[in-house]
């Protein structure tokens, strides 16, 4: 066997996830549609708008430097790097080693690094103003984010996330008060890093209430392709981290036959499903909140994963 | 090796003595700098090679100078020649940059003999092995710094900056004395062998611990003795506010090693905490006054406190650990506080030449009149990008391997048993997750506002790229950054006699390739491998690139951007500042400041706008109040002022009056030293 | 049986870390009570809060085999759960303050202190009362915590009807340790509701008249008359 079948495995990974990124997308949006009792576009639509996106020309701002094109590729391929570096049908990823759950935060935050960087380059106010509100969330999501991997590692031993994964999987954690506030903050994170409703309308297009597309708003063509996708992997992400850690069920292990990576595959397209779902639900029932009730908001994440990791601290068995 | 770092510090006061005699002469400032750039070379060369294959502690070399008795003793260690690398290699790309930037320098040769001198005063006091030579050369560095600080001595601020470094200084110093004294060995010694051998009980421990914070603490710049730093690195000729920004507070924190982890034995519990807790709030302070600034240099100096801040998190860690006998944990804490301080020294070098760049280019250190020099400078502008990801602490440069570390030292904390630590260390990491996340934003406020946009003045628009040998510096500390960054374990292996002869422990080596992946604790546990993150990145955006171009559009148009209806400011060449629909800095930073500084700055954004209809411009006036200027140095202002006018009446006394009071001093020491004779 | 169904799924001892994940979620919905910064969204939480505290006083009755413990149970969901919230949402929508936001002490601050106190309250349990279970310890612990955070709800809001949620979050702690402690007589129970009842009607009673004199509920209005607030 040697080296190549988790290799083969890892590839797989890797393109399970860009593929199934822009489905989850698709289904989300279908999923609203329905609650509204519209139509809605076609589950394939995302896919269609990816295509039409890349056979376009691009346009770019006389003022853009080189930074302005470039970003675009650095952010998908962090976000990718990032998305395929989380277990998703098996824990026995060939890349685990090269790093843990801080770097995956990590990459997520060079991604919003360069994301920011590239809509402050166009000069104009509406990059700007995304820009700058996106540095106000990320300021207190990223410290949330990390006190969520404290109080998982603390938890499994390891920030390693295959080894989590495996730790959650054989169930020897029982039912801990930490690990409940890490689930509700890293839930609270998700929304925020991905753009979700009650923080900022991923379907709006008013200058004073959007976050993310305010800092998108000068691409075009195949830039915001790839941006698209980006942000449709990195909701595929968040959806996968928190199935892997809070929900390992039925996930193959590294050495498993073809049968349960099969049903390993089947399982997280079920998680996957349901987590569409649920996000369709709970943003029909949301309205958005405002941009400085924000602060507020993940600040509450903040505080309950730091809760959580003190808890950790100071007993056994919390 | 210690005889070569003598050499070469003799030879910089040499270049010093030849700065002041011929600093005038056209040919001078080139020949200084370079010949200061191949001395500096030539030192970190010996620096490393002791590291890497040289026995640690090195040979001792006893020069017949100085005290009677004591001589002038000198050693390099494990920990001076890491502190070495570090000084050297800053110094080597700070003195090449200075051969080109120091053209555009008014009055150079008022920099020259200082220059190399405060190299020279660092390297020594890095070698020194008795607490007089440490001393004496720490006191030269203050001295030696305080001169180039008021170079521009013209410049009220320069002046005001420099007397408010001296007070600071020579306090630290001080402390640092006094410290010394108390550490003396069983004799009376004061050679570095002997106070290693004196145990000093636990009061003495303690206090010394205390002293060696306040002088070390004061230099490095730990909040709430940050006060000189902000105003005296920028005020400095660029290449000048590098070395101290990057170099000096790094033997600052080289210094607080030595003494508390080299001298004292076993911590106390309560050590770690203090430093810890120190430590954590100069961090989120740090960034935070970093956020409100809008000049270039001093927010770069701001962000120096908060990198010290992290590094001295790492520090209190490793206390921690050591006091409960977990010393693998605290060779982790150690090293990953030792490797930040390496790390921070080459982008913060980075970040003040590349500042330095922009300020000789377009003559502004307001980031609110810069902006789209990415266009103008390419170069600075990548190698200012590069230092901005690496200090944000983002994968895969250096700034984030150091921390990652930090992270894991962290992680495995929960083993302390003291509890006002077990409360501490989640705080201490949150702050430090929030410091690391506010950075990033203040980087992307520094590089967006500076480098990318449009101009916002005449002077930013007409900017050109700097001189070669500037490129040179900053692209020597850029390589470093990534090299560094993609391959952390080699540094990490270079630097384990740090840990091994401090503690006697040291980082388990990773199976055969350590250089490539960082295994802080155990395999199953966690490991990072940043060289195979950036392969990774690196084939996906190749593979996105060649994709897209393969099967969709390849073309470009250029357009101008919907300005909500402005017309473009290009034309407008006069007006300035133009009138522009761009953010500012200081737009850029309103949500943190109304999230953070509100809290921690009392921040009020006070908005004037114009009648409706009217077409005059709005104002905003945003108050910040300054909490440790406030509750530290405002009530001592007062209290000096005070007792000064109290004292007064000292100066008008008759001389019979002042032998009188000599007289009573004399006797009442004499009395106090009676039952002691 | 039950037990033995809950071990086999939770692991060895699953009844009891049940009950332990019940006690934790009490803090946690005190803390999202602490968030919530509109009323009938803290009239939710708080009947939430006493929902939970119903199934963790059943669950207490189930492995205790304390039957009477089913009243508290009831007692807590019917009345605590149901009544009271939906007696408050009453209130809230007569006097026309469902919108209001009122808080004394910023929310991020607020949380900030919970979560001082929740250290506070488990460091305290498990130093001083070193010779007793651990597990029992943080039980305490976690009713200690409840309990402090009502008090900081009814110190961080203006509003009567936030501190009216604060108390009874705060009684929901207190009849939470009480049920953990085997063994609480069924009278002081029913003495604790009554008061609470009384309690109730009174601070009910007292609302109208505030509104009726000063056109506000903001409690500090009474201050004016104590000569605190000029």
């Amino acid at each position: 066997m040697g080296l190549s079948l988790p290799l083969g495995l890892q590839f797989l990974q890797m393109f399970l996830v860009l593929a199934a990124a822009p489905l989850l997308t698709g289904f989300v949006r279908l999923a609203k549609a329905r609650l509204q009792r519209r139509a809605g576009p076609p589950l394939l639509q995302v896919y269609r708008d990816l295509a039409k996106l890349i056979a376009k020309d691009a346009v770019v701002a006389t003022e853009a430097s080189w930074l302005f094109r470039v970003a675009p590729y650095l952010i998908f391929a962090v976000t990718w790097i990032a998305a395929s570096l989380v277990p998703t049908f098996e824990t026995g990823l060939l890349f685990s080693r090269s790093g843990d759950l801080i770097v995956i935060a990590a990459l997520l935050g060079s991604a919003r690094f360069f994301q920011m960087l590239a809509a402050l380059d166009v000069g104009t106010p509406f990059g700007g103003l995304g820009a700058s509100r996106e540095a106000m969330f990320a300021s207190l999501a990223e410290p949330a984010m990390l006190m969520i991997v404290f109080a998982v590692a603390l938890v499994a031993g390891s920030s390693q996330l295959t080894v989590i994964s495996t730790f959650m999987h054989s169930g020897s954690t029982g039912l801990r008060l930490s690990m409940g506030l890490a689930l509700v903050a890293l839930v609270m994170v998700a929304i925020v890093e991905t753009g979700r409703l009650p923080v900022d309308n991923p379907a709006t297009h008013l200058e004073l209430t959007m976050v993310h597309e305010a800092m998108v708003l000068e691409y075009s063509a195949r830039h915001l392709a790839l941006i698209d996708l980006a942000h449709a992997l990195k909701l595929l992400l968040y959806v996968s981290l928190i199935a892997c850690i809070f929900v390992p069920l039925g996930i193959a292990s590294s050495g498993d036959r073809p049968g349960p990576l099969l049903f390993g595959v089947a399982a997280y397209f079920g998680k996957l499903a349901l987590a569409a779902v649920l996000l369709a639900i709970f943003e029909t029932t949301i309205a958005k909140m405002r941009v400085f009730r924000v602060p507020n908001f993940v600040g509450a994440a903040l505080m309950l994963g730091l809760l959580g990791t003190l808890l950790l601290f100071l007993s056994a068995t919390l | 090796m210690t005889s070569v770092i003598l050499f070469c510090a003799l030879a910089w006061s040499l270049l010093g003595g030849f700065g002041a005699l011929r600093g005038r002469t056209p040919d001078a400032r080139p020949l200084v700098y370079g010949a200061s750039f191949i001395v500096a070379a030539i030192a970190s060369g010996a620096a490393i090679l002791q590291l890497a294959f040289g026995a640690t502690p090195g040979t001792a070399v006893v020069l017949p100078l100085g005290l009677p008795h004591l001589g002038m003793n000198f050693q390099m260690t494990g920990l001076s020649a890491a502190f070495l690398i570090i000084t050297d290699v800053g110094a080597a790309t700070a003195s090449l940059y200075a051969v080109g930037y120091g053209r555009g320098e008014r009055e150079a040769w008022r920099v020259l003999p200082f220059f190399p001198l405060f190299i020279a005063a660092m390297n020594m006091v890095l070698i020194a092995a008795d607490a007089y030579d440490f001393l004496i050369f720490w006191e030269l560095m203050s001295l030696s710094s305080w001169a180039l600080v008021v170079a521009h001595h013209e410049d009220e601020e320069a002046r005001a900056s420099g007397v408010v470094y001296l007070v600071m200084a020579s306090s630290g110093t001080l402390a640092l004395l006094l410290a010394f004294g108390l550490l003396a060995g069983v004799h009376g010694q004061y050679d570095f062998a002997s106070i290693r051998a004196a145990h000093p009980g636990s009061w003495v421990g303690a206090v010394v611990m205390l002293l060696a914070l306040f002088g070390a603490g004061s230099k490095a710049g730990l909040v709430p003795l940050h006060i000189w730093l902000p105003r005296a690195h920028p005020a400095a000729p660029s290449h000048v506010s590098a070395l101290m920004s990057g170099v000096m507070t790094k033997v600052a924190v080289y210094a607080f090693v030595l003494i508390v982890f080299d001298f004292l034995g076993k911590p106390a519990w309560w050590w770690g905490l203090i430093v810890l807790i120190m430590g954590g709030i100069t961090a989120v302070l740090g960034v935070l006054y970093a956020l409100m600034e809008h000049d270039l240099k001093r927010l770069l100096a701001y962000h120096t406190v908060e990198n010290i801040g992290i590094i001295f998190i790492g520090l209190g860690l490793a206390l921690a650990f050591r006091a409960e006998r977990l010393d693998v944990c605290a060779a982790l804490a150690l090293a990953a506080a030792v490797f930040h301080a390496f790390n921070h020294s080459l982008f913060k070098n980075l970040l003040f030449l590349g500042s330095g760049a922009v300020l000789a280019r377009t003559g502004e250190r307001d980031m609110e009149r810069l902006g789209g020099l990415l266009r103008r400078m390419p170069q600075t502008g990548l190698l200012f990008l590069i230092g901005s990801v690496a200090i944000s602490g983002l994968p895969p440069l250096n700034g984030f391997a150091s921390e990652w570390m930090l992270f894991q030292a962290i992680l495995l904390s929960p083993r302390l048993s003291a509890w006002s630590l077990k409360l501490a260390v989640p705080s201490v990491g949150a702050m430090l997750a929030l410091a690391a996340a506010l950075s990033a934003a203040c980087f992307v406020k520094v590089f967006g506002i500076t480098f990318l946009g449009r101009p916002r003045s005449p002077a930013a628009s007409a900017a050109t790229e700097t001189d070669a040998f500037s490129r040179a510096g900053m692209i020597g500390l850029a390589a470093l950054c990534v090299v560094v960054g993609l391959a952390p374990g080699m540094v990490i292996d270079l630097f384990a006699p740090v840990t091994r002869s401090l503690l006697g422990a040291r980082l388990p080596a990773g199976h055969g390739m350590s250089w490539l992946t960082v295994v802080p604790v155990s395999l199953s546990r966690s490991s990072y491998n940043p060289l195979s993150i950036f392969a990774l990145i690196a084939a996906g955006a190749g593979f996105a690139a060649v994709i897209l171009h393969r099967y969709g559009s390849r073309i470009i148009c250029r357009a101008p951007p919907w300005g909500c209806g402005y017309a473009s400011p290009e034309d407008a060449t006069a007006a300035s500042p133009p009138l522009s629909t761009q953010y500012s800095a200081s737009g850029f930073a309103q949500p943190i400041r109304r999230v953070f500084g509100s809290f921690v700055f009392n921040a009020r954004d006070q908005v004037t706008m114009p009648m409706p209809g009217g077409v005059g411009p709005a104002h905003l006036i945003s108050a910040l109040i300054d909490p440790v200027w406030q509750c530290c140095y405002a009530p001592l202002l007062v209290l000096v002022g005070w007792a000064a006018d109290r004292m007064n009446r000292l100066q008008f006394l008759t001389i019979r009056r002042y032998l009188t009071i000599v007289f009573i001093t004399l006797v009442v020491l004499l009395v106090w030293v009676a039952p002691w004779g | 049986m039950m037990v033995t169904l809950v071990n086999s799924i939770f692991g060895p001892n699953g009844a009891l870390s049940l009950a332990h994940a019940l006690s934790g979620a009490l803090v946690l919905v005190s803390f999202m009570m602490l968030y919530q910064d509109r009323l009938s969204a803290v009239i939710n939480v708080l009947a939430l809060h006493s929902a939970v505290l119903g199934l963790a006083v059943a669950w207490q009755a189930w492995i205790q085999a304390e039957p009477q413990l089913y009243i508290t149970a009831v007692i807590a969901l019917g009345f605590k759960a149901i009544i009271i919230p939906l007696a408050l949402h009453r209130i809230v929508r007569r006097l026309n303050i469902h919108r209001e936001v009122e808080a004394a002490v910023g929310i991020g601050l607020t949380m900030l202190a919970g979560m001082g106190l929740v250290a506070l309250s488990l460091v305290v349990m498990l130093h001083t009362a070193a010779h007793s279970a651990v597990l029992a310890r943080e039980d305490v612990a976690l009713a200690l915590a409840t309990i402090l955070l009502g008090m900081l709800m009814m110190i961080a809001r203006r509003n009567a009807v936030s501190q009216i949620a604060g108390f009874m979050s705060l009684e929901n702690g207190l009849i939470l340790a009480a049920a953990g402690a085997e063994g609480m007589p069924l009278v002081v129970e029913i003495s604790v509701t009554f008061s609470i009842v009384i309690a109730f009607i009174v601070i009910g009673v007292f609302l109208f008249r505030i509104r009726e004199r000063f056109d506000t509920i903001d409690s500090t209005a009474l201050d004016a008359f104590r000569g605190e607030l000029q």
